[in-house]
């Protein structure tokens, strides 16, 4: 689930506020947007991107290797079965709020059509330096810069301070790879991992997770077997059990999800596991990574 | 999650035609003592909260006569039961048992679809069959698609060892279940327990509904249409304030006022005070649409009347910093906190955000978040001093 600067991108909602403007970020960090969906807009252009009335019509007209959607939430589903239906392959769901029986109908569709999907609630994903599919801050060169580390994060504003964090200790990111934080997500973090493990350049994972459900403890194998360094940071370890902080997946329920489950399960499997984000890069340093950040271009 | 009460989930259930006992809503010991008498005597006690385990902390009461019923409702009615005040009974005829099961249907992330859970161990804590019994609780992943089909139903219920009359009704009770959940966005639909009855009927003695409030906009009607009144939300007034105000906001029991953008950061956020040595106050998160009610958010720290330090910090990835930090400073102008403010700010909109903190409170906000969590710290325990 990686999305480069050779992919051609469909933006969903280009015509709306949020479309249009996050358009011209991600158009600054290199994406090759190549089509816009507004229904009843087709024939306008956004920011030199050609608009389309359907999903269908845009797949004709263009090479469209992922979906972007600036949709809310309660129309996300029938947006995202549009491009599953119109045989997109990566479909990026930025929603929140997305009533859950819209989002398993969404993953049933997608997987029936063979279509991966990220999200929903992500932030999305950036390759540094190539793309940025979503509304993480790709353009900004002390968050992101081309390097080794592949970033799976959960929430966006977290996975932007650890990004940060990173270009600051001089670590460079291979790919960033948002995931969500609903409870149920088409990419999962073992998936995100095993996406990341198999980009180019990817030579450290850095894992920043959050209390609630089984996703960290799933990774974990995948992690022992990849033999690559990883670091973990896990969100809402001092936070108050049966509560859920924002996140709806953010909630500790009968001793499963727990802060404590995660780090077991990821220090088994030979991960580094920090209690805050600016010891991630000191841990990527003793595990022998070395700092990458390359000159901004 | 809008957890209904029983006596709303089996209004849910009746409509979809799953057998619940026969019983009535009281609100006080002489019409649970009425409602008895009709119902022959023998009549089981239920207080209307929305906590689990209700048996077990004496909320549920058998009773065999209309004096009893009213004793036991005098006791009952405006007593707490699991942080939640008993406004209302549920009174039902109490039913000849033969064999207890549980069912429920959830939401389940490892599936990415529904999942059927069928146990022939019912009226126990299921949580306790999972981890000592496992193999006796069988389990159902359904295609949302196609929905719970009746033969797909009939083959769980086959192999879930029930007593052999129990096959088919169950198997019934269980599509109608999963109608119960598809229909009212449900996230969870839990009978426990489902009872074989003497007289060979499948029903369902409890009843556990919990609607996703991301379809409360398309789930209007069915909320409106249940007998009674929705449960207050958990938590403090507090709260339960933010909540009205669209805030999700969560008192603790430190000294430290947080405010941060996104769940994820604002976690992070209390990590770090307790990491440093700090004790946090509160979870509130202004990110997405929420940073336009700064003012609001700010007044709910502040009215904690143990702040005594505030730690801002925000990480603009689709939120601009900017704007956020605008809101906070007017918040900061018209409520004029007496308590040393440290920010830390980072990502879209920071060289505004950062200019603008600097004009108007004559302050930098630190640039690593370690040192602003440290600062926040130490002015909390410096204003401990002040103030004992």
């Amino acid at each position: 689930m990686i999305i480069t600067g050779e992919d051609g991108v469909l933006v969903q909602g280009i015509t709306g506020r949020q479309g249009r403007f996050w358009t011209e970020r991600m158009q600054a960090c290199g994406t090759k947007v190549v089509a816009g969906v507004s229904p009843g807009r087709g024939g306008q252009r956004v920011h030199d991107v050609p608009v389309y009335d359907s999903v269908t019509e845009a797949a004709v007209a263009h090479d469209i290797a992922a979906s972007v959607l600036f949709v809310p939430p309660l129309r996300a589903r029938a947006a995202v079965v549009d491009a599953v239906e119109a045989g997109i392959g990566k479909v990026v769901c930025l929603a929140e709020h997305i009533p859950s029986h819209d989002v398993m109908a969404i993953l049933a569709a997608a997987r029936a059509a063979g279509t991966r999907v990220l999200g929903p609630n992500t932030a999305g994903l950036v390759v540094p330096g190539e793309s940025s599919v979503g509304i993480m801050p790709g353009f900004a060169a002390n968050i992101f810069a081309k390097g080794t580390v592949g970033v799976v994060s959960r929430s966006g504003s977290l996975g932007t301070l650890v990004s940060m964090d990173l270009v600051t200790a001089g670590y460079g990111q291979s790919a960033f790879i948002g995931i969500g934080g609903d409870p149920i997500l088409g990419t999962t973090t073992r998936e995100a991992i095993a996406a990341l493990l198999g980009h180019d350049g990817t030579e450290a994972i850095v894992v920043v997770g959050e209390i609630g459900g089984a996703m960290e403890e799933d990774a974990a194998e995948l992690i022992a077997a990849s033999r690559v360094p990883t670091v973990a940071f896990i969100a809402g370890r001092t936070a108050p059990p049966h509560r859920r902080m924002g996140h709806a997946g953010a909630i500790v329920t009968a001793g499963a999800g727990s802060g404590e489950s995660k780090v077991a399960a990821l220090r088994a499997a030979g991960a580094t596991v920090v209690d805050i984000p600016s010891q991630i890069g000191p841990a990527l340093a003793s595990l022998g990574v070395k700092p990458t950040v390359y000159e901004p271009a | 999650m809008t957890d209904l009460l029983e006596h709303q989930g089996k209004h849910l259930f009746r409509e979809a035609g799953i057998a619940v006992p026969r019983g009535e809503l009281v609100g006080s010991p002489g019409d649970a003592a009425a409602t008895a008498e009709r119902l022959g005597g023998r009549v089981v006690c239920k207080a209307q909260v929305p906590a689990g385990k209700r048996g077990k902390a004496g909320a549920v009461q058998l009773v065999t006569s209309p004096a009893e019923a009213h004793d036991v409702a005098a006791r009952l009615l405006g007593s707490e039961v699991g942080g939640h005040r008993v406004e209302s009974l549920l009174v039902e005829e109490a039913v000849a048992i033969a064999a207890e099961f549980y069912a429920a249907i959830l939401n389940d992330p490892v599936s990415k679809g529904p999942l059927v859970l069928l146990s022939a161990d019912g009226g126990m804590d299921i949580e306790e069959v999972s981890a000592t019994r496992p193999e006796r609780l069988h389990k159902l992943a359904v295609d949302i698609g196609a929905g719970l089909e009746p033969g797909d139903a009939l083959g769980l219920t086959r192999r879930s060892a029930l007593p052999t009359e129990a096959v088919d009704p169950v198997a019934a009770a269980l599509t109608r279940l999963y109608h119960v959940y598809r229909d009212t966005d449900a996230s969870l639909v839990e009978v426990n327990p489902l009872v074989l009855t003497e007289a060979g009927d499948v029903v369902a003695i409890d009843a556990k509904v919990s609607i996703d409030t991301a379809a409360t906009p398309r789930q209007q009607q069915t909320l409106d249409a249940l007998p009674g009144v929705l449960p207050a939300e958990p938590g403090t007034e507090l709260e339960r304030e933010a909540a009205r105000l669209g805030l999700q906001f969560i008192e603790l029991d430190g000294d430290v006022g947080v405010l941060a953008n996104g769940a994820g950061l604002t976690m992070t956020t209390l990590d770090a005070v307790n990491h440093f040595g700090g004790r946090p106050a509160n979870f509130l998160e202004i990110g997405g649409d929420a940073y336009t009610k700064a003012t609001p958010a700010l007044r709910l720290v502040l009215s904690n009347p143990n702040v005594r330090s505030l730690l801002v910090n925000f990480c603009g990835a689709f939120a601009r910093t900017d704007v956020m930090t605008e809101g906070v400073l007017n918040a900061i102008d018209e409520l004029r906190p007496e308590i040393p403010i440290a920010f830390t700010i980072h990502g879209t909109g920071e060289r505004e955000a950062i200019a603008l903190v600097r004009e108007r409170l004559g302050i930098t906000p630190h640039e690593a978040m370690d040192d602003a969590v440290r600062a926040a710290i130490s002015a909390a325990r410096e204003g401990q001093e002040v103030a004992s």
